[in-house]
């Protein structure tokens, strides 16, 4: 496990709890169980995620491979028609509306259900919403160690009501990754594509880090 | 004068598009159908619509059943303080006397699984929904772009 910064303790108990559920610890109930979705908008809270996955067509891609340009990372699931739709469309927006500026964001779709979602044609999944968006998944390790590099959570949960028979509780904000690769600041869920244009095209004219 | 299939066909389909006056089933008013177009038919749809009660009772909605999906289901989605989201079965809602029950992305959805072709944007489908004391009722739902975050106007 690499982290550029140390966890803190209840990071630690989060992903330790994590981890039991998702060697099917049975009988663990989440529902009132904190989730860490990532450090709040603290300025001088630098830490570089890093990632190594692949994409749709097997193809290793790392956090290296984005220097120079910004990421925007969402966790999601591809089985999930609600919040992952809402979030990816408010991508879609944001990327369209960037126009020529667009080249320099790059739309990750993180996959928290990598098996399920690598055998059901992720790439077509993402273009669906917008072509520019980039659909990553690996193995389970990689994404925990993805997930953990963000100090994101997510979980597996047995679920008798959701396709296939569990669904996944994951983070729902967006992140932001500079050209350098810092963790600059994550827009949470319903963030209004308006708004993270607005704070995007601040940063690549030089009014933001 | 004969009309063709495909022309009763092509007026039917329309007929569902244009639809937009909400369905009255006793004091119910089902209003503001809509789903997003799937990627396929291997994972589950989503749709909406909203439920007002115009009666003095609360009603219930205690069944779905289409013809789109083998498993269509209502769910909610919830995002915890810390901004983690997940979805839950929701039981039986109560539609209260005098308010609504609404399905909007974000809250709670539709949830189609299963599904027995992919929802095609442009297209609709029959969705009956079965409520304890107004009974049972079958709208049109129109399928709307997988970008869409609400009905049409
Ligand atoms: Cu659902």
């Amino acid at each position: 496990m690499r982290h550029a910064m140390p966890l803190t303790p209840l990071q630690k108990t989060l992903w330790a709890a994590a981890m039991l559920a998702a060697a099917g610890f049975a009988g663990l109930t989440w529902s009132g169980a904190p989730g860490a979705s990532g450090p709040s908008n603290v300025a001088q809270d630098t830490f570089r995620p890093e990632f190594r996955l692949e994409d749709a067509a097997g193809r290793v891609v790392t956090s290296d491979d984005f220097r120079g340009r910004y990421l925007l990372v969402f966790f999601g699931f591809t089985n999930c028609p609600d919040v992952c739709p809402t979030t990816l469309i408010e991508v879609a927006q944001v990327m369209d509306d960037l126009g020529s500026d667009a080249a320099q964001v790059q739309p990750i779709f993180l996959s928290v259900d990598p098996a399920r979602d690598a055998g059901m044609g992720l790439a077509e999944y993402t273009a669906a919403f917008h072509p520019s968006i980039l659909g990553l998944a690996g193995s389970p390790e990689a994404t925990q160690a993805a997930a953990e590099s963000f100090k994101v959570f997510f979980a597996r949960e047995d679920d008798a009501a959701a396709p296939g028979g569990y669904g996944m509780a994951h983070a729902s904000a967006l992140y932001l990754v500079g050209p350098e690769g810092d963790w600059l600041r994550q827009y949470d869920y319903g963030t209004p594509a308006a708004e993270i244009l607005a704070d995007l095209q601040a940063r690549l004219q030089g009014h933001l880090p | 004068m004969k009309l063709s299939i495909s022309a009763l066909l092509a007026f039917t389909l329309c007929a569902g598009v244009v639809q937009a006056d909400p369905i009255r089933q006793g004091n119910l008013e089902v209003d503001g159908a809509w789903a997003r177009a799937s990627i396929g038919a291997s994972r589950p749809g989503g749709a909406y619509f909203t439920v007002r009660n115009l009666g003095n009772e609360a009603d219930r909605l205690i069944g779905l059943s289409s013809p789109v999906s083998a498993m269509p289901m209502l769910h909610e989605t919830t995002v915890s303080e810390e901004g983690v989201s997940r979805m839950a079965h929701v039981e039986a809602p109560e539609i209260p006397a005098g308010g609504a029950l609404v399905l909007e992305p974000g809250g709670m959805h539709l949830m189609l699984m299963e599904l027995t072709g992919p929802l095609e944007e442009g297209g609709t489908f029959p969705l009956t929904l079965i409520f304890e004391t107004a009974g049972e009722v079958t709208i049109e739902v129109p399928v709307l772009s997988i970008r869409a975050t609400g009905p049409e106007e």
